[in-house]
């Protein structure tokens, strides 16, 4: 689904990601895990496509097709989902609006008949189940006034809305108490099939008690410096990151 | 747009109806302007002597004016003596059909969602559909006048109304109030009347549809809304004008007086031809506004979205007589390309607690220059008065200008007066934010826009909120790249 060759990135002249390898295939968890600052955040706005961040080599292939080739949003019309780790506020622009327009241009671009306003409140209400998403929030302008918590929980609502592909979850669990994070646990792994795949970027472990990756990659200044199964999650946590700088700078 | 399109269709009728076209066809008189003109003028409307007096008065002090330059414009020199300062109805298509037309104007219309047929009257294709100076409106007539309500175009109102026009015309804008209303008295051709009696509640939203058609035409009309004690009217003006290369001239006068505890809302959607994106072409958009609260406990309101014109140079504006008395501005100004606007609000504090609220978003793009320009004064004779502005500007690149000149002069001590500013760029990770749920920057930027003027766009009524918000989407469009 998602490969990464040898990927070099870098912001205002600064190289940040120095040679990432990376292969996702469909019904994958992986998660990406490594101390502040070392490029998770990058990665993830890269694959996303922002503008700022500069590719100087390297290949990613979505779905068969040249990611980098692609638009922000068609990216995201082709079913490539990132759950911020800082959602902004946009004043003014209904929620409600906000999301019936982001599924109505995805279900377009796919040739599927846009949802009436009718259609979409029903299917908003089922979604809004699943991950505890009231409507005190959905009532307000798009992250508006939110806590750091309930826009992480809104990133997951909009996840479960949009059905995507592939999912990246930027540190969504930073900042949410263990029902929050039990709450976005669920909405990953309802939408968990065959088809999809899910990559997973956070600093502790915690998430993972509850969101099982097949594979856990670490990343450190820049590159993917260890890989393996769940199991080094769990050694992370025991020996904390300098147990990987330590052997980075053997 | 269902509104207007009846609007529409009804003026294309009623001009067949009263079959004016063939007697004034083709009917512009010479260009330039001397008191023989405004005499012909006033001939040609066939008014009463009254008229004749205002007008000589208007022209002569016209003539001893200068044309302003405070405003934050750069205003390319207008000869007003190339001008033809009046136009009546003409049978003549400009094009034969919509083939000939610019393919990026019906474009437009498609996205506005304007059906071919109105697409044609905007365009000037239709035969029957062209509408210069001579009154457009007139809805719901009958209706109206059942409960007392006069709702007619100017000319009709001069005719049937001399004495309610004599008694309120120029009271709110005196004729030589300033340059382009002193022009505006002497030459106007016609405009809309209305007069709500007293203690009636205007069932209905009243709407003119303006336009400028012939080229090389200014346009003046002249609006004047009276509320009697106690009633109630909320007012529409729409305007739109076909895309030309040449720039005209656009010079408007509304007056709105209100009595004792009568309240008047007047909503604007100005979307005239604003030049392409080379800033050729375009409509010089010169306009004076204002309501006077005559009465005690009287409100007037003025709510704009101004997404259209090369220059727009407006400030509607509130006279608090009334003790009690209530005035206030709700503005959304667009600018993209070359266009310029420098418009505001001046709220006059006469009466003692009177209130005015100002709030005016202002929003730029392109190579566009979007000033606001305000004035709260307060008399030392309006105790107790309250003023609240606030003015945001919205920049979407870093070639486009965003300007504000707040004047206050408070003359009490018990008045209290406050003013808020900010300006911010659109927000670069807001785009991203939208961009990666699917939706394109354009369509992001709309968004975003509109969120950041829907305090104002909620101010106007529903079905001029939906035009409104389509409206600042499409002007905007190629403002990011
Ligand atoms: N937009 C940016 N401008 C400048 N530096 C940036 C920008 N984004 C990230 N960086 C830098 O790149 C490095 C990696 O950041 P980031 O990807 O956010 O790390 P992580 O998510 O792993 O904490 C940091 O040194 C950070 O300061
Ligand atoms: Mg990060």
């Amino acid at each position: 689904m998602l490969i990464i060759k040898d990927l070099y990135v870098s912001v205002e002249g600064m190289e940040i990601l120095k040679g990432i390898n990376l292969k996702v295939k469909p019904g994958e968890i992986h998660a990406i895990m490594g101390p502040n600052g070392s490029g998770k955040s990058t990665l993830a706005n890269v694959l996303a496509g922002k503008e700022e961040y500069e590719v100087t080599s390297g290949e990613v292939t979505y779905t068969g097709e040249d990611l980098l080739e692609m638009s922000p949003e068609d990216r995201a019309r082709e079913g490539l989902f990132l759950s911020f780790q800082y959602p902004v506020e946009i004043p003014g622009v209904p929620m409600v609006n906000f999301l019936k327009t982001s599924i109505n241009e995805q279900r377009k671009y796919r040739g599927q008949e846009e949802l009436t306003a009718g259609e979409f409140l029903k299917y908003m209400r089922e979604k809004m189940e699943l991950v505890d998403m009231h409507t005190k929030l959905t009532n307000r302008s798009v992250n508006e006034g939110f806590s750091g918590g309930e826009k992480k929980k809104n990133e997951i609502f909009q996840m479960a809305l949009l059905e995507p592909k592939l999912a990246i979850l930027d540190e969504t669990d930073s900042g949410l108490d263990i029902d929050a994070l039990k709450t976005v646990a669920r909405g990953v792994n309802t939408l968990r099939s065959p088809e999809n795949a899910t990559i997973v970027v956070t600093h502790y472990q915690r998430l993972l008690d509850y969101i099982i990756p097949d594979y856990v990659h670490v990343l450190y200044q820049g590159k993917i410096v260890k890989s393996a199964g769940k199991e080094l999650a769990l050694e992370l946590e025991e020996k904390g990151y300098d147990w990987i700088k330590k052997e980075m700078a053997v | 747009m269902v509104e207007q399109d009846k609007i529409l269709n009804e003026v294309t009728q009623s001009e067949y109806k009263y079959g004016f076209i063939t007697e004034i066809d083709t009917d512009i008189i010479d260009k330039g302007l001397n008191e023989d003109v405004v005499r012909t003028i006033w001939k040609k409307k066939n008014e009463p002597e009254f008229m004749l007096g205002f007008r000589l008065e208007a022209f002569r002090k016209w003539q001893k004016m200068k044309m302003p330059n405070w405003a934050y414009l750069k205003v390319p020199p207008i000869d007003f003596q190339e001008i033809s300062y009046y136009a009546a109805p003409k049978k003549k298509p400009q094009y034969e059909s919509l083939d000939e037309v610019d393919p990026e104007l019906i474009e437009t219309f498609n996205k506005l969602g304007i059906p071919l047929e109105e697409q044609k009257h905007l365009a000037g294709v239709a035969v029957d559909a062209v509408i210069d100076s001579v009154s457009v409106k007139t809805t719901f007539k009958e209706t109206l006048a059942e409960q007392g309500i006069i709702f007619c175009s100017f000319s009709e109102a001069v005719q049937e109304h001399p004495d309610l026009v004599q008694k309120y015309l120029g009271q709110a804008v005196p004729v030589a109030d300033n340059y382009f209303a002193a022009l505006n008295s002497a030459v106007f051709s016609d405009g809309s009347f209305c007069y709500i009696p007293k203690g009636v509640k205007c069932p209905m939203e009243l709407s003119t549809y303006f336009r400028i058609n012939a080229a090389n035409t200014g346009q003046f009309e002249r609006t004047l809304i009276v509320a009697d004690d106690d009633s109630y009217v909320s007012y529409l003006e729409g305007c739109t004008a076909p895309m030309r290369d040449e720039n005209q001239l656009h010079a408007a006068v509304v007056e709105i007086i209100a009595l004792d505890r009568a309240e008047v809302k007047y909503s604007t959607v100005q979307n005239w031809y604003p030049g392409d994106k080379n800033g050729k072409g375009g409509i010089y958009n010169f306009v004076t506004k204002r309501g006077v609260c005559r009465g005690v406990s009287s409100k007037i309101s003025w709510t704009q979205v101004e997404t259209g014109s090369a220059i727009t140079w407006k400030y509607p504006s509130c006279i608090l007589m009334g003790d009690n008395s209530v005035g206030e501005f709700n503005s959304v100004a667009v600018t993209n390309n070359h266009q310029q606007a420098d418009t505001g609000s001046k709220m006059i504090h006469i009466g003692k607690n009177t209130k005015s609220t100002i709030i005016s978003k202002g929003i730029s793009a392109g190579k566009s220059d979007n000033s606001y320009r305000g004035l709260v004064k307060v008399l030392p004779g309006a105790i107790n008065s309250r003023n609240f502005s606030q003015c945001d500007s919205l920049l979407l690149n870093d070639t486009c200008g965003a300007h504000t000149f707040p004047y206050i002069e408070v003359g009490n001590k018990s008045s209290i007066v406050e003013h808020e500013a900010t300006t911010s760029k659109i927000g670069e990770d807001q785009i991203f934010y939208c961009n990666q749920r699917g939706i394109d920057t354009e369509k992001a930027i709309g968004m975003i826009v509109n969120g950041y003027a829907k305090e104002v766009l909620n101010k106007l009524p529903m079905e001029f909120a939906v035009e409104a918000q389509k409206l600042l989407q499409i002007s905007l469009e190629g403002s990011v790249g």
